[in-house]
């Protein structure tokens, strides 16, 4: 791995020493330290919940931090909204546009400081001066224009365009590329590279290795909130960068048992994918699903691995090839028909996706129970205690009480009620994406525990996770995707995570740009 | 990509001009039908007997403009009618009598803007408790009917001003038409009128934007509150009595013709004039069926219903127009 950086250089213009940010049953970031300095195009990198965006909205003051203190050219700020680190030269754009579609291109860019006269708004001197400041991006598009009228893309300038125009010092950019093609990330970059030329501190938060490469200076990577390194890009290779955001645990795990892949795979898979693809989210692939098998899906984020998901699912329907159950076609039309046949999904958005926070663990456990039943035959009451009793012990859900509100469990005692939901369903084959993500070490290695022993059991699991030792230790076989394809299946066996890294870090030429 | 020229699309000013275009078809109808309709009289009359409701409208179309409701206006409109009435009966000046009720307005106003804005309450709910409230208070104050004697208040409500060609107005039709023009000063050429359109258009960019949407959001409950309370001192001058029951599903009327008007009632989108045609809409319906004289005055509401919701269904065709660009 690269040493980190040490070489003498100017003050930085941004410093954060010791950032902790917590949220309830969360800690987003452990003592980060970041440096900024002007002139430099930073990256910051890290798998989903590694902490980039928390890192970014305590630097703005959106997220008070609990330690830390943050110096901005040398003198100590700290600052309790956008507003005032605005006002201190700090602009963020979002990966929303946070634009307001209903005003000019010209208001969004002037809003707040538009030029007056007699203490009215004057429309025409706006109107030039957000013409000037498109100007110096080498953007021709009429200032007076609505901006909902523009692509994205056009609205993505804008909002730099209106970050560039308070003078900003510091220009943040959190994952501005997501939606853009090549040419418009292109035309994004010359953008960064004419404002760092003139000395504005640029910080671009992307999951994409091409762009970093193409346009960072230097690379700081999260993980779990902590901050793995800070790199000189130049002297940084792929496959460091990948090892820092997804490869080696920083803290020891509690050992799973390894279990090895001699158990005799029943010679039809219960699950079979022949050809099965879906345009823009994941090239046609063959996949074997054998019952009493944990199969890990490895990849970086948008490499296609909560798609894959999704299809065998049938929350996303598959453009090309089809699925075999138990050796017989089966077409999936929803999510529902998928529950029916006995499999089950856990989303990797368990606020937004998976639990009714405001309801209790019992009631979120039998939901989907409930639902497979219809609502017309209640799940009997001593049957859901029995149940919901069963599961609390066997998962170690904390507090053990079934009627705690979910919102008030911490992370990963959600994602066990979760777990127990569908588990309750008696599923065949259980979908588990990031089911370990943004949970403590502690409850990691219990749910990896479980998981192992489902399979034991014959249930068979497909387990996705940006966490690669995780996915190597309880995985029978593994999948490796890159760029929204599969490349690899490797046995687990004999699969380090030294191979694993390889493959996906190799080979990736251009930037595939997803999502459209 | 730079040389992607997106024509301007008058999309934004198609649902003021398909009112106006209302209006003066309901107006042409009327003309055609009934002789002595089209003359300039009767116009003035759409604004001598709305020129309360232009004001209220005014005031609902700034809270509208934000995304925001508000429910209290017709409440306040009976309340000012009330503290109007009983203050002069007790002998106070009539420019005390106004500025208290314009004052009362303001404060109502700002007391639900707080309640939205720092306890988060729903702008339908801190309206609802503000619009009983005011009623509320009304009784508390008289259940009678109160006349108003005072010669000033009486003076303003009786004397008209002769415009050119035998049509007279009455000063009431003066201060809406100054509130209008206020109004719209301040939503196109003040940051804070620019703000309310960025809040209705979206908060969480508008407090991104560094934009101080908290005063804002009071600020329009507070716009909301003294236009009510214009409205009420315009509508004591119409009626000359202070009663409780005043004025009852006023605001009703005041939100149908803001979003007549074009105004979407999700916010952003929308302009003054477009309410004061709404109004214009509205009165000239009401016109036409007393001019029929035989149909009962609930076809009033009967249309306004109809009209509402063929607007609202053209917002939404326009929405979705822009959405599919």
């Amino acid at each position: 791995m690269t040493e980190p950086l040490t070489a003498a250089q100017p003050q930085p213009l941004v410093d954060l020493r010791g950032m902790s940010v917590e949220f309830p049953g969360v800690k987003a970031l452990r003592e980060v330290d970041f440096r900024l300095f002007p002139g430099e195009v930073h990256a910051l990198m890290g798998e989903n919940g590694a902490g980039k965006s928390t890192l970014i909205k305590a630097l703005t003051g959106v997220h008070a931090p609990s330690a830390g203190r943050i110096t901005l050219d040398g003198a100590p700020v700290s600052f309790t909204g956008p507003a005032q680190a605005q006002a201190a030269g700090i602009s963020t754009v979002y990966q929303e546009v946070n634009l307001c579609p209903n005003l000019s291109v010209a208001e969004n860019i002037l809003l707040g400081r538009e030029p007056r006269r007699l203490g009215a708004i004057n429309g025409r001197a706006m109107r030039a001066r957000a013409a000037r400041l498109l100007g110096r991006m080498g953007l021709t598009i009429d200032p007076a224009s609505a901006l909902g009228n523009h692509p994205i893309a056009i609205r993505q300038l804008v909002a730099i365009a209106r970050a560039v125009a308070v003078d900003a010092r510091v220009l943040i950019l959190d994952e501005p590329t997501s939606s853009l093609d090549t040419d418009e990330v292109d035309e994004l970059f010359r953008i960064i590279r004419v404002l760092r030329d003139d000395g504005v501190a640029v910080l671009f938060v992307t999951h994409f290795l091409e762009q970093v490469f193409a346009i960072s200076d230097r690379v700081t990577v999260l993980r779990n909130g902590s901050r793995v390194g800070e790199y000189d890009t130049a002297r940084l290779t792929r496959i460091e960068l990948v090892s820092a955001m997804i490869g080696r645990e920083l803290g020891a795990l509690a050992e799973v048992e390894r279990r090895t892949g001699d158990r005799h795979a029943a010679p039809t898979p219960l699950l079979r994918a022949q050809g099965l693809g879906r345009t823009g989210a994941i090239a046609p692939f063959d996949l074997d699903l054998h019952a009493g098998e944990v199969v890990g899906l490895a990849g970086l984020l948008g490499s296609g691995r909560t798609e894959l998901a999704r299809l065998l699912f049938g929350a996303d329907r598959a453009d090309t090839g089809r699925l075999l159950l138990d050796g017989r076609p089966l077409r999936l039309r929803s999510p529902r028909a998928a529950i029916a046949r006995g499999i089950a999904f856990s989303s990797e958005d368990r606020k937004a996706e998976g639990l009714v926070t405001d309801l209790t663990v019992r009631d979120n456990m039998i939901l989907a129970l409930q639902a497979a039943r219809g609502w017309a035959r209640q799940v009997p009451r001593r049957t859901a205690d029995e149940l919901v009793a069963t599961y609390v012990e066997r998962l170690d859900i904390r507090p053990a009480d079934p009627d705690a509100v979910v919102a008030t469990l911490s992370g990963g005692n959600q994602q066990k009620v979760l777990l127990a939901r569908w588990l309750i369903t008696r599923p065949r084959l259980l979908i588990l994406d990031e089911p370990t993500r943004g949970i403590d070490v502690g409850a990691k290695a219990q749910l990896q525990r479980v998981i192992a022993d489902l399979a034991a059991e014959g249930m068979a699991v497909l387990f996705v996770s940006a966490e690669l030792e995780e996915v190597v230790r309880i995985s029978d076989r593994i999948v490796v995707l890159r760029d929204r394809h599969k490349v690899a299946e490797l046995s687990g066996a004999g699969a380090g995570v030294d191979e694993v890294l390889e493959l996906i870090a190799s080979g990736r030429t251009t930037a595939e740009v997803g999502g459209r | 990509m730079t040389a992607l020229a997106v024509p301007r699309v008058p999309s934004r000013f198609l649902p003021v001009i398909a009112t106006f275009v209302v209006f003066v078809l309901t107006f042409g109808a009327g003309s055609v039908r009934y002789e002595g309709f089209a003359s300039g009289q009767i116009v003035a009359n759409l604004f001598i007997d709305n020129a309360f409701l232009v004001v209220l409208a005014v005031g609902m179309t700034f809270v509208i403009l934000t995304g925001g409701i508000d429910l209290s206006v017709g409440a306040v409109v009976a309340l000012a009618t009330m503290i109007a009435a009983a203050t002069l009966r007790a002998g106070w000046p009539a420019w005390l009598t106004i500025l208290a009720v314009l004052g009362t307005g303001s404060v109502l106003g700002l007391g639900m803007g707080l309640m939205i804005h720092k306890l988060r309450v729903q702008p339908f709910i801190a309206t609802l408790a503000g619009m009983f409230l005011a009623r509320g208070l009304c009784f508390v104050i008289s259940e009678e009917s109160l006349s108003i004697k005072d010669p000033v208040f009486r003076a303003v409500a009786t004397e008209t001003i002769e415009l050119p060609g035998e049509v007279t107005i009455t000063y009431s039709v003066l201060i809406a038409l100054a509130v209008v023009g206020i109004a719209a000063y301040v939503l196109h050429l003040t940051r804070f009128g620019r703000s309310v359109y960025a809040v209705g258009g979206s908060e969480s960019s508008a407090t991104l934007m560094g934009l101080a949407t908290g005063r804002v959001k009071v600020g329009v409950y507070v716009i909301s509150g003294f236009c009510s309370a214009l409205g009420g001192l315009l509508f004591s001058f119409y009626m000359l009595s202070g009663y409780s029951l005043h004025a009852v599903g006023l605001e009703l009327d005041a939100i149908a013709a803001v979003v007549v008007g074009g105004t979407l009632l999700s916010g952003g989108v929308g302009y003054v004039v477009g309410s004061v045609v709404g109004v214009l809409v509205l009165g000239t319906v009401q016109t036409i069926i007393s001019f029929e004289g035989t149909l009962s005055s609930w076809w009033t509401k009967i249309v306004i219903g109809v009209l509402l919701l063929a607007f609202i269904a053209l917002q939404r065709l326009i929405v979705h127009r822009q959405r599919d660009l």
